[in-house]
């Protein structure tokens, strides 16, 4: 079990670099799409709440909360990409079609 | 946990990562931006696979509901309440982690000490997030009862005390917690409810102003309850996506820092505004106002015009007129280029995304270091709705409590023409000299209608 964790905790370290790398070299043009993309990651957390709500012999507070955790991180995901989606199809370039 | 699976989340990370590279230009990011939602939606469907995974109806309703109320925001919301948004989801990510990490010690009491301690990282981590993410929502909406202003930092004496109190019962009731979490249930939602109240205190005495760089954090915040709640079922997809999310909150949250020259504890711990009202020269002299007409009579002849917006361009729903008026002169012959502060608004980018709605081609925008070098080649810089990320005391006056914050430095421009609904103190409480130069001059009112009266100053001619 220890194992695990000591090599879970490799993958973050190793994570939280490629984070910083890639995250800086973001323009601050684009930091509200990013923020909201990145919010939308955030919602990865969806993995650990369809395994507690599909769970076999859940109680009920488990499904209750389950289910619940599925609610969140859906909207997490699925209004973040969106929204993010909505706003990035608004940077453009417009110097060439303008007479 | 099967190869396929642990192949498909390989695949995943390789997605996110590349999906947070390919942001590195507004013209790639879209194609990020579907990386990335492909990588969830491929992480989402593996994991339906899971042979641990076996009733399917309640997680068909939770995503359904999750849906359907996740597509209506993100279409239906106007692009100006961006922030707000942002700030709820923020909330939601905290608050699934946090569910997620109940749920799993409600199935399994009895942990060891490791495992109970990773379960709390992740209820309270995102406990914090989620209840601070509220409290920011509602700062950010302007939610109020009477003589209340939750947007109003909140201040009272023995503030820090009880915070560190708090901090502490966290601590104590966290070890106990660890040791005997078989017989700890009860201990177990008091923790939960002091997180939740710990998010709340952190949240409230922070000012309008300061609200990018607590948006950044709690966008931090989300990631590592993510990451916490990867180390509670030992997923490594959650790890590497919530390590992700994280470093990028951890990234914004610095540059915001250091875009007010503030440190994150200065701005945690004491509420803008209310340390702001000393210090600052009194300034003499008389504000110089103008008509829309002489103002139009100033722009007509700039070669060379640089726009400054502020969070008051956001509350005047201004952005369109700008446009319209850079685009009227351009077509005069005239240089246009819109100076962005990092802070300007209450989030970062926030100016960017309002000016980008209105059409504005992204490469006129420009920063800080772009256009203060050569500022005096300037002909007219228009200040819409800034105050302190213009004041020139940030540079001038060591006295300022914002001495030190870079500025655009408008005030070396030719002319300055500053949009302003009165002359009442800005948002910080400070004085800026910046109305009284002799180079400046004040169109009062509204900017949106001061704009189009401009505007239609234009047409006319």
């Amino acid at each position: 079990m220890s194992g695990d964790l000591i090599f879970l905790m490799f993958i973050l370290m190793l994570a939280v670099f490629l984070g910083l790398e890639l995250i800086s070299k973001v323009p601050a043009t684009l930091h509200t799409p990013l923020m909201s993309g990145s919010n939308a990651i955030s919602g990865i957390t969806l993995v650990g709440a369809l395994l507690a709500a599909g769970a076999a012999d859940s109680t009920p507070l488990s499904i209750g909360l389950g289910t619940a955790a599925v609610t969140l991180a859906t909207i997490n995901v699925v209004g973040g990409y969106l929204v993010t989606q909505r706003m990035l199809s608004m940077f453009k370039k417009k110097r060439g079609d303008r007479k | 946990m099967s190869v396929t699976i642990q192949l498909a989340y390989l695949l995943a990370a390789f997605l996110f990562a590349l999906g947070l590279k390919l942001m590195s230009s507004p013209e790639t990011a879209r194609w990020g931006n579907l990386a990335s939602a492909c990588a969830m939606l491929l992480t989402v469907v593996v994991t339906l696979l899971h042979t641990e995974v076996v009733e399917y109806q309640w997680i068909l309703v939770g995503i359904v509901i999750g849906s359907a109320i996740g597509s209506l925001a993100a279409t239906r919301l106007q692009l100006t309440e961006m922030p707000e948004l942002v700030a709820l989801f923020n909330g939601f990510g905290g608050g699934a982690s946090l569910l997620v990490g109940w749920e799993a010690y409600h199935r399994q009491p009895l942990q060891d000490p490791l495992g109970a301690a990773t379960i709390l990282l992740a209820v309270v981590i995102g406990g914090v997030t989620f209840s601070g993410s509220l409290v920011a929502w509602g700062k950010l909406k302007e939610i109020g009862w009477r003589s209340f202003r939750l947007s109003r930092p909140l201040l009272f004496p023995g503030q820090q005390a009880i915070n560190f109190l708090l901090l502490a019962f966290l601590c104590l009731g966290g070890v106990l917690y660890g040791l005997d979490s078989a017989e700890s249930q009860t201990l177990f939602l008091v923790l939960v409810a002091l997180a939740f109240l710990i998010g709340i205190m952190v949240v409230v005495p922070i000012g309008g102003a300061d609200m990018p760089v607590v948006i950044s954090l709690l966008n931090s915040y989300s990631g590592l309850a993510a990451c916490a709640a990867g180390f509670v079922i030992f997923n490594n997809i959650l790890i590497v996506a919530g390590a992700l999310v994280g470093a990028s909150g951890l990234i914004l949250t610095n540059i915001m820092c250091k875009a007010m020259n503030r440190s994150l504890t200065n701005v945690l711990f004491s509420g803008f505004g209310a340390v702001a009202g000393k210090g600052g020269k009194k300034t003499h002299g008389e504000p110089r106002p103008i008509s829309a007409e002489d103002a139009y009579f100033v722009l007509e002849a700039a070669r060379s015009v640089v726009f400054v917006p502020g969070y008051g361009l956001a509350v005047a729903q201004a952005q369109h007129a700008v446009m319209e008026l850079g685009e009227l002169l351009e077509d005069n012959g005239c240089e246009v280029r819109y100076a962005v502060h990092p802070v300007a608004g209450r989030m970062p980018g926030h100016m960017n995304v309002l000016l980008a709605e209105a059409n504005v081609s992204y490469d006129l925008l420009v920063e800080i270091d772009d256009v203060n070098p050569n500022m005096e080649t300037v002909d007219v810089c228009v200040v819409i709705g800034a105050n302190d990320v213009v004041n020139p005391a940030a540079r001038d006056d060591a006295e300022s409590s914002i001495y030190g914050m870079p500025i655009i430095e408008v005030d070396r421009a030719r002319v300055v023409i500053v949009l302003k609904r009165s002359m009442a103190a800005g948002f910080a409480g400070i004085e800026n000299p910046l109305f009284y130069k002799d180079n400046t001059r004040m169109l009062f009112g509204d900017a949106k209608s001061s704009l189009n009266a401009v505007l239609g100053e234009f047409k006319r001619s």
